[in-house]
């Protein structure tokens, strides 16, 4: 098994194949057929990538399951996962099986529907696992097309506002990333990632129309890549597309771009920022950890106000992944564990928070807090997955959220104080915004007329809930699953970082003497 | 046996929670009340059967990133043992009481099944609580803290179709973060500085953290100092203390075997506790502890303060709560930890008793909490009347001056009082023994307007008033047992010699021949025969070798020794005075003291000021950012941008809809193209 990489990130785009061609017909039977297909496929998906994640090595700090062929125009294919992106694959796997399960109930242009998010599926795994600049610039950016078509054909009412936004963001920073790669090709000579963590970009200070660029080139190209990375992430203030985008996607629509989406710019300022750019990184990290902490306060209080209880979850989103940036850019052991675990751990938990607000949404056709009320008295296992996620969601210790959250402050602690104090007032709002939600929706007496018939979480309901929940508890209380496996690659990440950064210390004195 | 103390708890919480419809309800409220004395039971044995030398026993691997390592583990040792028998004796005694309690809880509809529930919080309550009590890390310990904090939660708002229960349950998490937000930076900074968040390595590092400056947001702090204020932050919120109090009298909107359980003994006591446990660490932090003090000895009189004019039975016995709990920080401050511990212990037998006797009141007069409708219920509810006594006699702290004969508050409360003195610190003694006397006047108050006098509001109840099932008096018996007892059984182990005090918690000793050569002050007259001896992290407390408190305390003079002892006097004459003899006098004192009255009476406007501080604000600004910021800031650049920029792309691309798909692909694959085209051409750079 050569090739298992390929085979998982295609797998799901052969279904897709498959239904593109075979399938005809919008009867109830094609629509049957295209729902099994996809979730079939997806599941096997999920099964196949098992075998990798059971046959890797946590020790080996490379990239493992390499495949390496060339392509047209002298373009290679190279694939391969290592300790940082391998867990973000098998999140991948494991939550489309159950976007596909949770979108049981669309019946407008199902096969089209489902062909969409198995395309999703392909790009998203091959984002994580590609191994070329030009092979995942193209998974990068071409896994928003699905997403486009997701939220703009089966979203709701303002659907063509919230992707016309999302699009508007994504694409400055596109533009600017293809520049940045043309850049380090024309620099480095390769678009071979693994070539390219090892090469050392120019760090002198130089000037650019009379401004001094501390770190050279190597800031701008970060600047490059931070400007698509902090949209996807998204990274105050260029959040505010991800609220609208959340509200007018489908509820499946919201789980993928908040259980994988949200992740990849993460991902990007691990694999690219920190080992390629380590000065430029290190001369910018004071920006971002405070861009970190005050996303997790204005978005917290912002969290706070909100009527649409979507809206409200899509903030917290953006306030836990204020945490993923602190962590990183905290640069040391702790922050970046931290943050790729609050990644994973934020996959599971916002996944189930949406599908929370699906389940509401598919009853009653609204979204406004204020048109609930009272839920635990007729739906008390909705009460008890809701509270067990608003729990996590607050960061309480015995869930994942929590490791994620607190390891992330103490990997910032070390590197600036202030950014740790201001990120922990962020465990004081979270409960805030977190607990009035719940108590909004589910306390209180059931007096609304419209309330007096709804129905309790269906089987396929908890079906979908009980994995994610299991998760949710597995990884707080026994968080070595993850971080036996991240461990040893965050360490070689941050030891070749500090390594590089006295090294363009060193060469700076050189230099000046 | 400590893995099954632990763990019995959870498994009762799991199969009583989830498990009731498989076996019957009435049976998961068995399985789980069983699985709780079966840990009470273990936690005597081991309590009685531990030899001082602390253990460890290793449970499963937690948290672990690079030189961070945490495990589930369980620390053995005195303080273990005693928080051990606390905690699982009271919860198994309100188990058995909410039987009867909650038997037909006028809260619910018919048919609704609360019980299990009900069951299952309070049993996992245990564990999280045990999780804490047993920790050899700060992050476990912040697990239980933060678990007990849930629990809490969870039921102040049982009755979830009340609001005004919900808001007390919100209200108690938030404020409860506040000091976890305390909490939590002391971890990091201990992290950071001693690179380890196991105990043993945060105590034997302790007096290095004391010459330690850390530079922490705008100036240099002494470590030492900070990691112990930062965490007494954490255990002001745990236990209510001034400024971070305010949710604990509206967490008596929970049942009231709650309130006893969570409220009174066990969870609002973890604060204490932590203080003590870090003993270590706060014997090198000086001015924290004189934090500590202030704190403690301002919270014992405000709350008493607070306390004489509270009408509701329950809101009276948490400001009494909230008090006590003063006075536990008042001798930790000084250093007498053994002291705090003596009285959470018996402070833990008394209030338990007295919220449970309370609970038996509030049953018998079907649910009704305002004392102004109670009276004469002496006759009606005997047992109940009886265990009230008991309760008072100890939170009063009646005994026979200068001998170790008393209740248990007799004995604990005078260790306290004594040891602020030692300790020097006249703040902390004056305002503990004038609240000594509003602590007498209150209860006494309390027992006055409750069963004494005429009856009082709807007659219909009060000719219905009866005696609770055996199952709720049974908890109360066995409580005013310790209520009586507690504090002459144990006063050696905890106020006695020092010998006998470091022999309890497994301190070394010296002879103080020997110390007494080194230290000139301590071969004064009257000098102590042993003094603690040993390193930091050795025993289940430590007191620096120049801690003197205790033989200090112990020498005390007359007048203090008995000046707890006439407060008290003072508060009983005044009650009886106010309330037997003359009972219209404490309306006429409200209307010409109205402004004193209502000051005590809106609890010192703490809530209100609150509000206006922190709640308002926190919603005024969320709104301004998401309207302004998010709203005309950002996406109004945005849109002015877009207006710029769509038109082009759109009369580019011809689609006028979702034209910007196709535009954004178009770019994509433009941008490749040139990629692959600068690539094939100059074959990169080289």
């Amino acid at each position: 098994m050569d090739n298992l990489l390929s085979i998982v990130t295609f797998l799901p785009t052969l279904a897709a194949l498959i239904l593109a061609v075979f399938l005809r017909g919008h009867d109830e039977a094609a629509n049957r057929n295209a729902r099994w297909v996809a979730l079939f496929a997806t599941t096997a998906t999920f099964l196949v990538s098992l075998f990798i994640l059971f046959g890797f090595d946590p020790s080996n700090t490379g990239f493992q399951f390499v495949e390496q062929a060339d392509w047209l125009l002298g373009l290679q294919y190279k694939m391969g996962v290592d300790g940082i992106s391998i867990l973000f694959v098998m999140l991948t796997t494991f939550i489309m099986p159950l976007t596909i399960l949770a979108s049981w109930t669309v019946t407008v242009r199902v096969k089209e529907y489902m062909i969409a998010f198995l395309v999703l599926e392909t790009l998203l795994i091959g984002v994580f696992t590609a191994l070329d600049l030009v092979l995942f610039y193209l998974f990068f950016e071409g896994g928003l097309i699905p997403m486009f078509l997701i939220i703009g054909i089966w979203g709701g009412k303002n659907r063509i506002y919230a992707s016309f936004k999302f699009f508007l963001y994504t694409f400055l920073g596109s533009v600017l990333m293809l520049v940045a790669l043309v850049a380090m090709f024309a620099d480095a000579g390769t678009t071979d990632i693994e070539t390219l963590m090892a090469h050392q970009f120019g760090s002198e200070t130089f000037s650019v129309l009379g401004m001094q660029v501390i770190g050279g080139m190597q800031t701008l190209l970060f600047l490059a890549f931070f400007a698509s990375f902090a949209v996807k992430l998204p990274m105050w203030p260029v959040h505010t597309w991800l609220p609208d985008a959340h509200v007018e996607a489908p509820a499946a629509g919201s789980v993928v771009l908040a259980a994988i989406l949200l992740k990849l710019g993460g991902y990007g300022f691990l694999r690219f920022s920190l080992p390629m750019f380590p000065v430029g990184s290190d001369v910018l990290a004071p920006l971002m950890l405070w861009l970190g902490a005050i996303a997790i306060v204005y978005t917290s209080l912002v969290a706070l106000v909100q009527e649409d209880m979507k809206k409200l979850i899509a903030y917290t989103s953006v306030a836990h992944m204020g945490f993923v940036t602190i962590g990183i850019f905290a640069a040391n052991q702790q922050g970046v564990d931290g943050a790729i675990f609050q990644m994973i751990s934020h996959g599971f938990i916002s996944a189930a928070l949406f599908l929370v607000v699906g389940v509401l949404y598919d009853r009653m056709h609204t979204r406004e807090i204020d048109a609930y009320g009272g839920l635990a008295i007729r739906m008390p296992a909705f009460a008890l997955i809701f509270m067990l996620f608003t729990m996590a969601n607050l960061g309480l210790p015995g869930t994942s959220g929590f490791i994620g959250e607190f390891l992330t402050m103490f990997g910032a602690f070390q590197a600036n104080t202030w950014v740790a104090f201001v990120a922990a007032t962020g465990v004081i709002l979270s409960a805030s915004y977190a607990l009035w939600l719940y108590r909004r929706l589910v306390f209180g007496d059931l007096i609304k007329e419209s309330l007096k018939t709804i129905a309790d979480l269906s089987g396929r309901e908890k079906a979908i809930f009980a994995p994610l929940a299991v998760m949710t508890l597995l990884l707080g209380i026994y968080p070595s699953l993850v971080t036996d496996i991240i461990g040893p690659t965050t360490t070689a990440l941050i030891a070749n970082y500090d390594t590089a950064l006295n090294a363009a210390e060193t060469a700076t004195q050189h230099a000046s003497n | 046996m400590e893995t099954i103390i632990l763990f019995a708890p959870l498994v009762g919480a799991l199969i009583c929670g989830f498990g009731w419809k498989l076996i019957g309800e009435t049976a998961g409220l068995w399985i789980s009340t069983g699985l709780l004395f079966l840990s009470a039971i273990l936690s005597w044995i081991v309590f009685f059967g531990f030899d001082g030398v602390a253990e460890k026993i290793q449970i499963l691997r937690f948290m672990e990133s690079g030189s961070l390592v945490a495990d589930w583990a369980i620390r053995m040792d005195r303080l273990t043992a005693i928080m051990l028998i606390v905690v699982t004796t009271v919860s198994a005694l309100v188990h058995l009481y909410s039987f009867g309690y909650m038997a037909d809880d006028p809260q619910w509809k018919e048919g609704e099944t609360y019980k299990p529930r009900f069951f299952a919080y309070l049993s996992f309550f245990t564990f999280a609580m045990l999780a804490l009590v047993t920790s050899d890390n700060l992050i476990q310990m912040f697990f239980g803290w933060e678990g007990v904090g849930v629990a809490s939660y969870l039921l102040i708002g049982f009755y979830y179709r009340k609001p005004s229960a919900n808001a007390a349950a919100i209200k108690a998490f938030v404020v409860n973060r506040v000091g976890d937000f305390g909490f939590s930076l002391a971890m990091f900074a201990t992290f950071f500085l001693v690179d380890s968040i196991k105990l043993d390595d945060v105590f034997a590092y302790a007096p290095t953290l004391a010459e330690t400056q850390l530079t922490f947001l705008w100036s240099e702090w002494n470590a030492a100092n900070l990691i112990a204020f930062l965490l007494f932050i954490g255990a002001m919120g745990k236990s209510a203390q001034l400024f971070l109090h305010t949710w604990l009298p509206d967490a008596m909107e929970g049942p009231t075997p709650v309130s006893a359980l969570i409220h009174a003994a066990t969870m609002v006591t973890a604060g204490v506790f932590l203080v003590s446990r870090m003993s270590p660490l706060m014997e090198f932090a000086p001015q924290a502890m004189v934090f500590v003090t202030v704190i403690g000895a301002s919270t014992a009189f405000f709350a008493a303060t607070v306390g004489l004019v509270q009408t509701d039975i329950k809101r009276v016995i948490a400001y009494s709560t909230c008090s006590q709990l003063g006075y536990m920080f008042v001798a930790a401050g000084v250093g007498m930890y053994s002291a705090a511990m003596f009285h959470l212990f018996t402070h833990a037998f008394f209030k338990a008793l007295l919220f449970l006797g309370a609970g038996s009141v509030i049953h018998a007069m079907h649910h009704e909490q305002d004392m102004m409708n109670y009276g004469g219920l002496r006759k009606k509810i005997p047992y109940t009347f009886w265990a009230m006594m008991i309760g008072t006699l100890a939170i009063t702290g009646v005994g026979i001056p200068l001998t170790q004969i008393g209740f248990a508050g007799f004995l604990s409360k005078d260790a306290i009082i004594e040891s602020a003195w030692a300790g020097g610190t006249g703040y902390g003694f004056w305002l503990l023994v004038s609240a000594a006397a509003m602590t007498s006047f209150y209860s006494w108050r309390l027992i006055f307007l409750t069963f004494f006098g005429k009856a009082r509001g709807d007659k219909h109840t009060h000719d219905h008033a009866h005696e609770s099932p055996m199952t709720m008096l049974i908890p109360l018996g066995v409580l005013s047992l310790g209520a009586v007892f507690a504090g002459m059984i144990w006063y050696g182990n905890f106020f006695g010699h020092a010998d006998e005090v470091a022999e309890f918690y497994g301190i070394p000793v010296a002879e103080a021949a020997a110390e007494g050569a080194e230290d000139g002050a301590a071969a004064a007259e009257g000098a102590p025969h042993y003094v603690f001896a040993g390193q930091p992290g050795e025993g289940a407390l430590y007191m620096a070798p120049d801690n003197h408190i205790l033989e200090d305390a112990h020498a005390a003079p007359i007048w203090v020794k008995v000046s707890p002892f006439i407060a008290m006097l003072g508060g009983l004459v005044l009650a009886v005075w106010f309330y037997i003899v003359n009972p219209s006098l404490p309306g006429r004192l409200a209307e010409t003291q109205r402004p004193l009255y209502l000051f005590l009476k809106n609890k010192w406007y703490f809530d209100e000021l609150y509000n206006v501080i922190f709640v308002r604000p926190a919603i005024g600004v969320g709104r301004l950012f998401w309207r302004r910021g998010d709203g005309n800031v950002i996406d109004g650049f945005l849109n002015g941008v877009a207006m710029g920029i769509v038109p082009f792309f759109t009369r580019l691309t011809g689609r006028a809809q979702s034209g910007y798909i196709f535009t954004y692909a178009f770019w994509m694959v433009l941008g490749i193209a040139a990629l692959v085209t600068w690539m094939s051409i100059g074959g990169g750079a080289q």
